[in-house]
Formats: C-alpha cells, structure tokens, sequence
C-alpha cells in the first residue's frame, strides 16, 4: 500500500478512484504517563510519553485506513490528511482519511 | 508568621524559581541541538508543494511523519497568567512552540531519511491541543506539533538513447 498526502503518487499514474476512506482511533491517556506528565508540566518540555502514545496511535487509525483500502481494492491512497480532537476529558481522537486508488 | 503560611508562600516560589532555571536550561540545550541537527541537514530537499525534479526521476514514495508532544513550563505559565490581564503578545510561549515545530520537522526528517528517502515533497504542519485530565485548568496542558509529507525516493535518470 502507498500512501502520499499529495494528489498522486509521484511517478506513476493514477487508473481508477475508489472514493474517501478513513481510519480513526480514540485513546485515553494512560494514568502512569499522566502522572509523569504531571511532573513534566513543572519544568516544561517534551512529554515523550505522549508523544509515543500519539504515535501509536496515528499508525493505528492509518492501518485502519489502509486495511478499508484494500478492502475496496485500492492499492494506494492519495492525499492523506490527518486530524486531531480531543473528544472528552483526557481522551483525543485521532483521524486519517485520503482518497483509495489504483495506480499501475 | 507561622509555619504552615510560610510553606504555603515558599512552595510556589520554589517551584517557580526551579522551573524557570530547569526550563531554561532545556530550551537553551534544545536549542543548540537544533541548530545542529538543522545544519547537518540542510541539503535535505523538504518543500512544501509537489515537488518535481529536474533531472531526476522519482522511483518510490511514502508517507513520512514526526510529531511532538510539548507542555509549558510552571514559570512560563505565571508569566502568562500575568500578560492575560493585559492582553498582547506572551513572548514566553513563542520559542516553545518554535522548537516543538522545528522538533517535529527535524523528525520527520530523519523518519525519511532511515527509510532511504532523499526528499519531502507537500509538507504539512499541524497543531492540536491535547485535553488536560482533570477538569480545571491546572491539569495538564500539552498541544502536539504534526508534521507529515510525502518522502520520495530519486534516482538519475537514464540518459536518453542517442
């Protein structure tokens, strides 16, 4: 599976459009990493382990999206976007969606 | 005065002192770290439009991404606090969120560079708030820097047949 976040896939030419398909996921935050979090806000920086829990995450919700691409024939999906929301207390959604192709 | 209102008093200003001495400790290690890092890779091809090479052509591509996830410190936040009666610009939060970008580029560098990739074409920048734990605005406050585009793969191009 390709994936690009531009309108094709640079060097090869697009033969068919399969329409928009998507991959999300919702995660909460771990109590551990929060409260490690909770220390890190004191002194400012990076929250590693968020930032790796966020990670996880997005590769997760592209996974969904490729799996729903292959589902519907695709071997590419072109112009990825993602989005980020956090949908409750200490929850965030995490979105991918682009459009499934077949390219040669 | 009594004890328990001295600790009540010598508490937050500890923190604060610490946080600003700690915090800036980081930022101006970051900081070096960058410069670096950048300078090493500064003939990396990142741009952020479709990029079409001359002479070149292009044999693969891939989705490349890098992200972080940064929170503001405690002295940083008081300052904040105070420029908020105010209103204008809070100069405390804007090399934060300079370096969480640079961060997340420079990553995003290096995830296509492991791959092999030899530029990024379209990138894109992206930023979100992550929701704090608890209800009030005391809890954790982070926002995540995303920065994604397509690595590309080149090679010479064949020359045409005379």
């Amino acid at each position: 599976m390709i994936l690009s976040n531009t309108e094709n896939i640079p060097g090869k030419t697009i033969q068919e459009f399969y329409g928009v398909v998507t991959g999300s996921t919702v995660r909460a935050k771990h109590i551990g990493r929060d409260i490690m979090a909770g220390f890190k806000n004191i002194v400012g920086g990076e929250l590693k382990g968020y930032t790796e829990l966020l990670n996880e995450a997005r590769q997760e919700a592209i996974e969904r999206m490729e799996a729903q691409a292959k589902s519907v024939g695709a071997n590419a999906v072109v112009n990825v976007r993602f989005t980020t929301s956090s949908v409750a207390q200490g929850a965030a959604e995490l979105f991918a969606y682009g459009t499934a192709v077949k390219v040669e | 005065m009594d004890t328990p209102t001295l600790i009540q008093l010598l508490v937050p200003v500890a923190l604060l002192v610490s946080a600003y001495f700690i915090g800036s400790a980081i930022e101006k290690k970051h900081y070096r770290a960058l410069r670096t890092r950048e300078h090493a890779s500064r003939r990396f091809i990142t741009v952020t439009f479709p990029y079409e090479p001359r002479d070149e052509e292009i044999v693969a591509s891939t989705l490349v991404t890098g992200s972080v996830v940064i929170s503001v410190d405690y002295f940083k936040r008081f300052l904040a606090g105070l420029r908020m009666l105010f209103g204008g610009r809070i100069k405390s939060y804007e090399p934060l969120l300079d370096r969480a970008r640079r961060e997340a580029i420079m990553r995003m560098k290096e995830d296509a560079r492991a791959g092999g990739y030899h530029a990024i074409s379209n990138v894109r920048l992206e930023t979100s708030r992550i929701a704090s734990s608890s209800g009030n605005n005391k809890g954790t406050a982070a926002v995540e820097i995303l920065a994604f585009g397509t690595g590309l793969k080149l090679a010479r191009r064949a020359p045409a047949a005379p």
